[in-house]
């Protein structure tokens, strides 16, 4: 355990040192999720405008699932998408072999093997309209509600991460895929609504097959104090079974990797 | 031989070619299209809102009409040449398209020009289906609308090709050229009418918006096919639409020229 910590920290660092090569990109980077948050507003600006209430959700309390949505872009962008996009490339190249000889865990080593934390500033953005959307609701969530939220946090980070090891298991088998974190970031994109907005197939989708709703409006529910304790456990209960599934899928996948010469 | 009719001589071969390498790869084609599924959600929220009462002018029907034409444009016009450009400018392998005896911007655009056929795949059966849901009402009724549309979404194209290819060649110069694209994808985003239709955004917002590209690039197409403009107003914006596509056009062969004596192949 504590040499995959110190793992990640070399992996961290390795990390950081690249990222300080560019530091055009620092700049590029901050100025970019700063207009991306503003830009993920503008619809539900729009929006707000003609109506007081979409589905049930005032402006504050549809403010608080862009916060929550525009937090995990963050960590998405920062942890997620750079190591999927570096994970495909090796995949396609046939030098995902250098990762695999090494003597530990080949998903640890894929899933840690590049980070942008610069390009998680994003993270700021979702905590700054964060505190707008509560100080607008003019109320603070209770504590209960806080560790909730906490925790719905931490099983999105897991949901997130699982369908990623997924998609990554589906570049083992069509190769030239190297667009697939366009399509997962695209999809993530309906994540800046309240799910309850969507009826129908979309509803079900979103729910049980992509959980959108349990990584941004489960959280947001949880601070306005709406979110039942059933729901909350059942949300983190499928968190834990998509990353069991992940898992599964991923060591399947990788019994399917042939090099393509190195 | 001239040069105008080298030029039109290989265009039958490099379209086969672009049309081959578009089914080599089609699972990273099929990735592409579903990836465009940005005006399918939208479609499901605005329609889902607009059930309770009309937003503006736009009620159910009027929101799936604009979203699914939106779609069959959007699948009509895109391109991916910035991420070609930057992977082969980044690897070397640009040097084996310099090569040629032809312009590489002619070879890219027959590449992309080359995969409509595989995009109607796409286009057609959700024409069909928008046919189905809203009637004909739902869209133009006007023929003269009908034969300036062809026009419009070929005006979007060439502008969107342009653009890309401009920003493709400041990979050139700057190894970045990706996150200029994003800042000009997000612009688009909210700017085109892809996210929502541009009649909802604030009025003077909107006039604002029509001196820029933007609404150019999606907007125009889709509300001429709705019938939402007048002959007159659809001529002129399509006028300013090719302005802004030769413009950009012209700036990206200048630059092109350019950046071309920077660039050095690796191996390649």
């Amino acid at each position: 355990m504590t040499r995959y910590l110190m793992l990640l920290g070399i992996q961290l660092r390795a990390s950081a040192l690249l990222a300080l090569q560019y530091r055009l990109d620092f700049v590029l980077d901050a100025v970019m999720s700063l207009f991306w948050t503003g830009s993920a507003l503008v619809p539900l600006m729009v929006l707000y405008a003609q109506r007081a209430t979409v589905a049930g959700w005032a402006w504050p309390e549809a403010l608080l699932v862009v916060a929550w949505f525009t937090l995990l872009k963050g960590v998405l962008d920062g942890a997620v998408q750079p190591a999927l996009s570096n994970v495909v490339e090796h995949i396609r190249k046939g030098t995902l072999d250098f990762l695999l000889i090494k003597p530990v865990d080949a998903q640890f080593m894929v899933s840690t093997s590049r980070f942008e934390l610069h390009r998680s500033s994003e993270v700021f953005g979702g905590l700054a309209l964060l505190g707008w959307a509560l100080h607008r609701l003019g109320r603070w969530p209770s504590a209960s509600g806080v560790a909730m939220a906490a925790l719905l946090l931490l099983g999105a980070v897991v949901i997130l991460y699982s369908l990623w090891i997924l998609v990554v298991s589906l570049a083992f088998f069509v190769v030239k895929v190297d667009n697939l974190s366009y399509l997962f970031s695209s999809i993530y994109d309906a994540a800046r609504w309240p799910a309850s907005v969507f009826r129908g197939v979309l509803s079900f989708v979103f729910t049980f097959v992509i959980p959108l709703a349990l990584m941004t409006t489960y959280p947001a529910l949880a601070l306005l104090g709406r979110l039942s304790l059933p729901r909350a456990l059942g949300a983190l209960a499928s968190a834990a079974l998509f990353a069991i599934i992940a898992r599964r899928v991923w060591l399947f996948a990788l019994g399917h990797y042939t090099s393509a010469g190195g | 031989m001239s040069n105008v009719s080298r030029t039109l001589r290989a265009m039958p071969t490099l379209l086969r070619v672009g049309f081959a390498s578009s089914l080599a790869y089609r699972s990273e084609f099929f990735v592409w299209i579903l990836a465009t599924n940005m005006p399918l959600v939208m479609l499901a929220l605005w329609s889902q809102v607009a059930r309770e009462a009309p937003i503006g002018n736009y009620g159910p029907k009027q929101f799936t009409a604009y979203f699914l034409v939106t779609l069959i444009v959007r699948q009509l016009t895109g391109s991916w040449v910035v991420w070609e450009m930057n992977a082969e400018i980044r690897q070397g392998t640009l040097s084996q398209r310099l090569l040629r005896p032809l312009h590489p911007i002619l070879s890219y655009a027959a590449d992309n020009l080359a995969a409509l056929p595989i995009r109607a795949i796409i286009v057609i059966p959700v024409a069909v289906l928008l046919l189905f849901l809203t009637g004909r009402g739902g869209v133009a009724n006007d023929p003269v609308l009908w034969l300036l549309a062809p026009l419009g979404v070929a005006g979007a194209w060439l502008m969107s090709f342009s653009v890309m290819f401009l920003v493709g060649t400041l990979g050139l110069f700057w190894e970045s050229s990706l996150a200029i694209w994003d800042l000009w994808f997000a612009c688009y985003a909210i700017f085109s009418g892809y996210l929502m239709p541009l009649g909802l955004m604030p009025v003077w917002l909107q006039a604002f918006l029509h001196m820029s590209p933007f609404p150019y690039l999606l907007s125009l197409p889709v509300e001429i096919c709705l019938g939402a403009v007048s002959r007159g107003v659809a001529a002129r914006s399509l006028s300013i639409q090719w302005a802004y596509a030769l413009a950009f056009l012209a700036c990206a062969l200048l630059l092109w020229r350019r950046g071309l004596v920077r660039f050095a192949a690796y191996g390649g």
